[in-house]
């Protein structure tokens, strides 16, 4: 059953050569593939739950030459998000790019991207992942630049610029560990990996590139202008995705690679930096007039708390509660992976309604448009944290063990955080729920917000209800790791 | 003939290191783009220099198949960036009426 793994990768891959091939048929091609990866990333994570870790070495090659795939609790969770919110967010896709000029480029860019994020995720040796991180950062720079705005072009280039140095400090520090240790394999690294200045600085170089590629403050100024100004499936994607494999990078590489040469110092600064995240960004959503900016400001308060939950694992001894905090991360993940993607739709409706996204004139917007805002509010229950949403789960958790280890500060910036969130989404809402309405720029389909609504109730009801399967499932591979 | 390999090392961090303040220092696009490539060509350096293994030795073929595939990126993604640099030169088009995007 190994062979499992190919899949998600192999299905995007050769449908983006399929629409190459088949243009008129791209959109339905795009469909069909994405619904497999999901059903394949089920089957391999039912795997990963009842016979461990996958592995799979492309072509026989030995451990540590050929391309190795390897899925764990860990990456499958992560995988079955990315699926989820790609698939819904490509049903979106098929009406909102149909009339555009983009269409024909769409299609191939947008199944490679999916091709990236799963090679990403499954990737088992550093040289892979530096591959994929690249594969990555070029399809969702040119999908960001598709609106053809000078906005949204201006916004990619910048983007690419930057992801372009984040992937070169990440090479550099790969050409230390390779240096050191003569390997690349991340299994057989984590079992050699010992404290000292060369993987120090390896770390630091690695962790600069990813913590740039994941837009921690202080390192975020790039991020709003790209997703504000992208077509909404593709915002959708990087705010809940692509950004969040970075941060699934840097934490597999902490939590698998860089263990042993954890200090509390390193570990304190992304707690610091990620506070500071939480404030500045849910700041910046309160005051921002447009509605996908403030969905891109949200977005990184809420990768702040992801650095923040990161900071309190990798301090912590091995043990159960450490396993509770880190399912409580990958909860937190996972909520905010489809309740930033529900948002970033929901915006794109509201944008192709109206014609704008100005939140000041959205004065009435919800009466016609129910169903994408009943969504756009179960995201912002999700986003705020309340219950029963996974991330009102995964803050309890949060507050919990902040508090019994005497860190108040932490709780006060989380509190203070969903506060803060409270005020950017209802201030969304009580302007849409307004007296009068807007000028109808087209008649809109029910349909079209069908994907939106599904993404909302995952966040807020499936994952809030479900939560502890989450934890279940992770405890799995609690004991093994990468090793 | 040890000090070779370190003085190799040497000249590699330190292109690196030029590239990465001038793509963080200037503003152009050309100027960024060149500079990223500098820094790149830095970091490749440093994957042939691990690649020796002393005088008269075979030198490691792995950090010479990285070194390949990083060029076939840099490539790639300087191409993408011209592109990318030549839709901001032609004039601004007409926006579609469903994916406005309004100047921030």
């Amino acid at each position: 059953m190994t062979n499992l793994l190919v899949w998600p990768v192999l299905l995007s891959l050769a449908a983006a050569l399929g629409t190459l091939i088949a243009p008129s048929n791209a959109a339905r091609i795009a469909t069909v593939a994405a619904a497999l990866s999901l059903w394949s990333v089920l089957l391999l994570l039912s795997a990963v739950i009842a016979e461990g870790p996958q592995w799979l070495i492309l072509g026989g090659w030995p451990q540590g030459l050929g391309i190795a795939l390897h899925a764990d609790p860990l990456s499958a969770l992560f995988l079955l998000m990315s699926a989820a919110v790609c698939l819904a967010a490509t049903i979106f896709a098929r009406r909102y790019v149909e009339h555009s000029r983009y269409r024909s480029q769409f299609w191939p860019l947008w199944l490679l991207l999916q091709t990236a994020i799963y090679a990403l995720l499954l990737a088992a040796d550093l040289f892979n992942i530096y591959v994929t991180l690249e594969l990555l950062g070029l399809s969702a720079v040119t999908l960001s630049a598709l609106g053809g705005s000078r906005a949204a072009v201006q916004a990619a280039v910048n983007y690419l610029i930057l992801g372009l140095l984040g992937s070169l400090l990440f090479l550099a520090g790969i050409a230390l560990i390779y240096g050191r240790y003569a390997s690349l394999d991340l299994q057989l690294l984590a079992r050699v990996v010992e404290p000292g200045p060369s993987l120090w600085v390896a770390m630091a170089l690695m962790t600069a590139g990813l913590v740039l590629k994941s837009a921690l403050f202080p390192l975020h100024f790039w991020l709003p202008a790209v997703h504000a100004n992208a077509p909404a499936p593709v915002s959708a994607v990087l705010s809940a995705l692509v950004v969040k494999v970075a941060f699934y990078l840097i934490m597999r590489l902490w939590l698998d690679l860089f263990n042993p040469a954890v200090m509390s110092t390193a570990a304190d600064l992304f707690g610091v930096f990620g506070a500071l995240a939480i404030v500045w960004g849910s700041w910046q959503a309160m005051f921002t007039a447009r509605l996908k900016l403030l969905a891109a400001y949200s977005s990184i308060a809420q990768l702040g708390y992801l650095f923040l939950f990161l900071s309190l694992v990798l301090v912590m001894p091995e043990g159960e509660d450490r396993q509770l905090l880190l399912g409580a991360l990958v909860l937190f993940a996972l909520s905010h992976g489809f309740a930033k993607s529900a948002l970033f739709l929901a915006a794109g409706t509201v944008q192709q309604y109206a014609g704008h996204d100005r939140i000041a004139e959205l004065r009435g917007v919800a009466g016609q448009l129910p169903l994408t805002f009943f969504s756009l509010g179960l995201a912002g229950v999700a986003l705020i944290g309340l219950p029963p949403s996974g991330s009102f789960l995964a803050k309890w958790q949060l507050l919990s063990t902040t508090l019994l280890a005497g860190q108040w500060y932490w709780v006060a910036v989380v509190v203070v955080g969903s506060l803060m969130a409270c005020v950017y989404m209802f201030r969304v809402l009580s302007v849409a729920f307004g007296e009068e309405g807007v000028a109808t720029q087209r008649i809109h389909s029910r349909r079209e917000e069908l994907p939106t609504l599904a993404l909302a109730v995952t966040a807020t009801l499936i994952l809030g209800l479900g939560g502890v399967w989450v934890w279940r499932v992770l405890d799995v591979g609690a004991a093994g790791g990468l090793g | 003939m040890s000090s070779t390999p370190l003085l190799y090392g040497l000249c590699a961090v330190a292109l690196f290191a030029i590239g990465l303040l001038g793509a963080f220092l200037h503003s152009g696009l050309l100027t960024r783009l060149l500079a990223v490539n500098v820094s790149g060509s830095g970091v490749l350096l440093l994957f042939v220099v691990l690649a020796y293994q002393g005088a008269g030795q075979r030198p490691d073929p792995v950090p010479h198949a990285l070194v390949l595939t990083g060029l076939v990126v840099a490539v790639s993604a300087t191409a993408l960036a011209l592109m990318l640099g030549r839709w901001l030169q032609r004039p601004e088009q007409e926006p579609e009426p469903e994916t406005e995007q309004d100047q921030e």
